[in-house]
């Protein structure tokens, strides 16, 4: 696909290389906390580390009052969505300053304010959820969109085919976009999908096909999303397909898996094609010495970081009325 | 006040249309809810009332239509989702659990799940193994959701009101047996059952009978038995499996110190076991006869007839029950 970065501001385009630049730290800096300083505890750690491009292309491509969804690699999406860095790694670490007040967890970051609706941690779980949201607009006739992610998996299981199926009955507004990194937890696409080209499920569904792009390049993601976004508030569902590559396993505690040597190569070739490099690229050579420029912001991306951390290990632990409450409504 | 007599299922439709009327947010979904007017009748006439936007037949997805009521709600709508009958609601356990019950704690307040998932349930119908299922104390298992399982249509209406205007995910089964089943209804009183709210249903002092659904009927009609001889049951039907209101029934069976616990359900991790664990806890000294117990047997539900009805509670279980703890 041919990208228009002429139509693009600079400030647009250094406003995502802030974001993806910001995720990648920050996930980073959670491989740090969980490994060697071990602040973060608890089993999971799902990094999106080579994902950025998607997740900063196609929030771009929303406004703030339609809707956000995902699976547990949501740190990334979080983040690209505005909500407070500072909150987002106390959640991380189980503090009561944390999004979900330290009892989601990494996999269950929210933000009711951000209408981003939560990572979920049941493969396909959110999926129905997000056809919900989008019942919602429809029925209030609401103009919004919900921007569903999708990893490659969960493609596989129930929830994928009954929400999207539902979602192209009912004609709901939702934009189906799946992360497609190859590899569903340790099973290849190809050993997991009868029809690896994801996006081609769309025709099965009778529902818009998006077509399959590249996810590392985010704005290519940016336009296509925004396509997407522009057809289903007005017709319906639309499935694409973004393809990407995980750097650090599918959670960070099973690094033994991508740490195989046939994988290496593999990871090595997309690692050459990561976000950051291509969307630098795109800026130095549209804009003459901007180096200073994205040193800045780099820069500013530590500072972030380390606020949050700092944020997040200053933060009291939840307390016993924390245990009990938000049970039920009271 | 004037009142008619209403089998549970007319009950039932005047409720989900009183609310419906009551709150535009209020709409109906799930399989044959509307052209084909509802699998055991309840929703006949609310799509040609309401229309398709608040009557929404959906496909055979019980994984996307407990999942996008979830999703419904938590956007602000307040849905109810027919599951049509229990059995289905295994395909969307981890919608029910995972998500309708744990969103609002896991998410620490930030969204609520006002919904009802409706399903038909009960035994008995030689529907075999796959579809005799009364699992409601599985999902009661779970804090998140609250279980209503009413005994007769005066209840069924006002505890489906309540469930509809309540914040919190609701399952709400309506046994099948009990459908044609009429009690006296309030011609013009907007009444609502209070969640967590149990009902004696017969004053007794002798043996306290605690049960629910169509548990209450075999109790009530083993209690007019037993009165004949001089014994007086108390029944204590519970309504709701959660919250489970225990204190009526400490009450009671102080004054008794025995009782019988009867269920349409199985005997394993059942609701027998937790009545009988929460009595043994709050009421050890006032415990004059071990709690017993008449559930379902422990085996799948055959077809053939003369077997099925073998394997399940009755009347006349509950006064053999009744009478082995006197």
């Amino acid at each position: 696909m041919a990208t228009q970065t002429t139509t693009l501001k600079k400030e647009t385009l250094l406003d995502w290389y802030h974001q993806i630049v910001l995720i990648r730290k920050f996930e980073e800096e959670c491989r740090t906390l969980y490994f060697d300083q071990k602040k973060i505890t608890g089993v999971y750690l799902h990094l999106y580390s080579g994902h950025e491009a998607i997740g900063v292309g196609a929030l771009a491509a929303l406004t703030e009052d339609d809707h956000v969804i995902t699976a547990y690699r949501d740190h990334g999406i979080a983040l690209a969505r505005g909500i407070d860095p500072n909150a987002i790694m106390a959640e991380m670490m189980g503090k009561r300053t944390g999004t979900s007040g330290g009892k989601g967890g990494s996999m269950h970051l929210a933000s009711r304010e951000h209408n981003f609706w939560g990572g979920y941690a049941i493969v396909g779980g959110h999926l129905p959820l997000a056809a919900g949201i989008a019942l919602k607009c429809r029925y209030m006739n609401e103009p919004n969109v919900v921007l569903s992610f999708v990893g490659d998996g969960a493609t596989n299981n129930g929830y994928f085919h009954e929400a999207l199926n539902l979602s192209a009955v009912w004609k709901l507004p939702v934009v189906w976009l799946i992360e497609n990194n190859l590899i569903g937890m340790g099973t290849r696409i190809e050993e997991a999908s009868g029809q690896p080209e994801l996006h081609k499920r769309a025709i099965a569904y009778g529902m818009k096909d998006g077509g399959r792009i590249d996810g590392q390049n985010v704005i290519e993601v940016y336009e296509a999303v925004s396509e997407a976004v522009a057809y289903a508030r007005e017709h319906g569902p639309v499935l694409l397909e973004a393809l990407t590559y995980r750097y650090d396993g599918h959670g960070v505690s099973d690094r033994q898996f991508d740490a195989r040597e046939d994988l290496k190569s593999e990871l090595n070739a997309w690692m050459e094609r990561d976000p950051i490099i291509i969307l630098r690229d795109i800026l130095v050579k549209k804009y003459k010495n901007i180096e200073p420029e994205l040193a800045k912001i780099e820069q500013e991306a530590d500072r972030i970081v380390a606020e949050s951390v700092k944020f997040a290990e200053e933060s009291p632990v939840p307390t016993y009325e924390d245990l009990i409450s938000h049970v039920y409504v009271k | 006040m004037a009142t008619k007599n209403v089998p549970m299922r007319e009950a039932l439709r005047a409720a989900l249309r009183e609310e419906m009327l009551r709150d535009e947010r209020v709409f109906v979904m799930g399989q044959e809810v509307g052209k084909w007017q509802g699998t055991h009748r309840v929703t006949r006439g609310l799509l040609d009332e309401f229309g398709e936007r608040r009557v929404r037949d959906t496909p055979i997805s019980e994984m996307a239509i407990a999942g996008a009521a979830v999703g419904a709600a938590m956007a602000g709508l307040r849905p109810v989702a027919e599951l049509m009958t229990i059995n289905f609601a295994f395909l969307a356990f981890d919608a029910i659990i995972n998500h309708a019950a744990k969103i609002h704690y896991m998410f620490n307040g930030q969204f609520t799940v006002p919904l009802v998932f409706r399903a038909a349930t009960g035994w008995g119908n030689q529907a075999t193994a796959t579809h005799s299922h009364m699992p409601e104390p599985i999902f009661a298992h779970f804090p998140g959701l609250y279980v209503g399982v009413p005994s007769n249509a005066y209840d069924a209406k006002g505890m489906l009101k309540a469930a509809i205007r309540d914040e919190n995910p609701v399952l709400f089964t309506e046994t099948i047996a009990l459908y044609p089943k009429p009690s006296p209804i309030p011609e013009d009183e907007d009444y609502v059952i209070p969640i967590g709210k149990s009902d004696i249903k017969r004053k007794g002092d002798h043996v306290t009978i605690v049960t629910y659904a169509h548990g209450v009927d075999w109790s009530l009609q083993a209690a007019e038995q037993l009165a004949k001889e001089g014994v007086e049951c108390e029944v204590i039907d519970m309504r709701w499996l959660r919250p489970l209101d225990m204190e009526p029934v400490f009450e009671s069976f102080k004054k008794t110190n025995r009782c019988v616990v009867v269920e349409e359900s199985l005997p394993m991790y059942s609701f027998g076991s937790e009545i009988a664990a929460q009595l043994q806890e709050a009421a050890f000294d006032y415990m004059d006869a071990p709690v017993k117990r008449v559930s379902a047997m422990d085996v799948p539900l055959p077809f053939a007839r003369e077997i099925e009805l073998m394997a399940l509670p009755n009347a006349e279980k509950v006064v053999n029950a009744v009478r082995e703890v006197l």
